[in-house]
């Protein structure tokens, strides 16, 4: 997902009897579902494993305008231009609100930006992908926003109240970014044949970096059972990949194109799609930072980041000096 | 020089008459700029017509330890409830 395989901090999930009486007292207010507040009393270990969990979350939305912004210059229509900065623009909006979140855990914005920049923590690997040309922005709204929707929805009931709430307007702009994707796609697919051809095969090449999006099996994946009990990880990967297939082969199938996968049946038993595997190794290459676009992207952030230096002290110098020259007139 | 720009909490009236409300937080040099971007970051589809912004140091808050004692006072007085008071169906509304 947006954030994936995120270290849970701790040595797993403690017995009732291991646990202090302010612990057993923390894990209570999660169980009734109450929401944890900044101020409240909370264990180390929720709290390193939530600065890790919504700073890479937040990094995710800053690099995700990268493979985006590409593509304003070079889109087909004003109209189309317009609404993907538009899009673009709530991607830095969604970042901000989380590096909201993640500060009010006591961590400031300038340090965890430079632990991104610094490849100390990591963003979604589905951002390592290129985006190759403008039927990836049909693909990349539909399938990268719509996968984060299923993941975002569950996260709007997560036991930290800061973060449940820049969820839950996350969520209300999410759903503009998939439709405007998908409306791409519907375009594409009943063009020329070559633009049909071209929205198949950005299906096709986003299809298996997409599943990756929700993280390792849950075979794999060591971190879940700590991070459920404290209600920061609602449901686990696998059964969050799953909700995104059933609901995408119909899309799919709309739109005309060939499944991605042949694999891909109904199966009568389970009341769900049975499916093919992304391949792991990849996965665990581009986490490594080994994928087509790692590099590309670290560079632009840290550009970004040291161009934008002399703005953000220039602005402070001057917010400084008209301060005091308030001071000085009283 | 290392100096981040200071923290800025952000509250926002919306067109129904509602109160200001707070709706989260964003980094700025100074008040003014931290309006312009309140303005970009949590107005952008007609939330609000009105935008306050309050330096995070300045906000001053009840503390969550005392959470019980502080507001017990109000939990023992039901009869600041209008349901207290049975009042006949015969009386009308009221």
């Amino acid at each position: 997902m947006y954030a994936q395989m995120v270290k849970t901090a701790g040595s797993g999930v403690k017995d009732r009897d291991e646990m202090s009486e302010q612990e057993q007292d923390f894990q209570d207010r999660i169980d009734r579902g109450e929401k944890i507040e900044p101020k409240d009393w909370m264990p180390d270990n929720y709290r390193i494993t939530l600065i890790r969990q919504i700073g890479q979350h937040a990094h995710s939305e800053v690099v995700g305008q990268l493979p985006e912004g590409n593509w304003i210059t070079r889109a087909p229509t004003l109209e189309r231009k317009a609404i993907l900065l538009a899009k673009v623009q709530d991607e830095a909006g969604h970042g901000l609100y989380l590096y909201g979140a993640a500060e009010t855990l006591g961590v400031s914005r300038d340090e965890i930006t430079e632990d991104l920049l610094a490849g100390r923590m990591k963003y979604s690997s589905i951002f390592n992908y290129p985006t190759l040309n403008w039927a990836d922005m049909g693909a990349v709204g539909w399938l990268v926003d719509g996968a984060a929707i299923i993941n975002q929805v569950a996260l709007q009931r997560t036991s930290y109240g800061p973060y449940a709430r820049a969820m839950v307007r996350i969520c209300k702009e999410e759903s503009f970014h998939a439709r405007q994707g998908y409306h791409i796609m519907m375009k594409m697919a009943s063009g020329t044949p070559e633009q049909k051809a071209m929205a198949q095969d950005a299906l096709n090449r986003l299809w298996y970096p997409v599943l990756m999006m929700f993280g390792p099996s849950d075979k794999e994946s060591v971190h879940t059972a700590q991070s459920m009990a404290w209600k920061i990880k609602m449901d686990t990967n696998d059964e969050l990949r799953q909700k995104f297939v059933d609901q995408t082969v119909q899309q799919i199938e709309y739109l005309g194109l060939e499944l991605p996968d042949p694999n891909i049946k109904w199966n009568d038993e389970t009341k769900q799609y049975d499916y093919s595997d992304p391949d792991w190794t990849e996965f665990f290459d581009v986490i490594k930072g080994n994928g087509p676009c790692n590099v590309d992207r670290m560079a632009a952030r840290n550009k970004a980041w040291d161009d934008g230096k002399w703005v953000r002290d220039g602005l402070m110098a001057h917010a400084e000096k008209k301060a005091a020259a308030k001071v000085a007139a009283q | 020089m290392k100096h981040e720009w200071p923290l800025w909490e952000i509250f926002i009236r919306g067109q129904h008459g509602m109160s200001h409300r707070h709706v989260g937080s964003l980094h700025a040099p100074d008040a003014e700029m931290a309006i312009k971007n309140a303005r970009d970051v949590y107005t952008r589809r007609n939330e609000g017509v009105s935008i306050w912004v309050v330096e995070a140091v300045n906000v001053s808050a009840s503390s969550p330890e005392d959470k019980g004692a502080f507001y017990e006072p109000s939990n023992s007085k039901v009869y600041r409830h209008p349901t207290f008071f049975d009042i006949p169906d015969e009386v009308g509304s009221m």
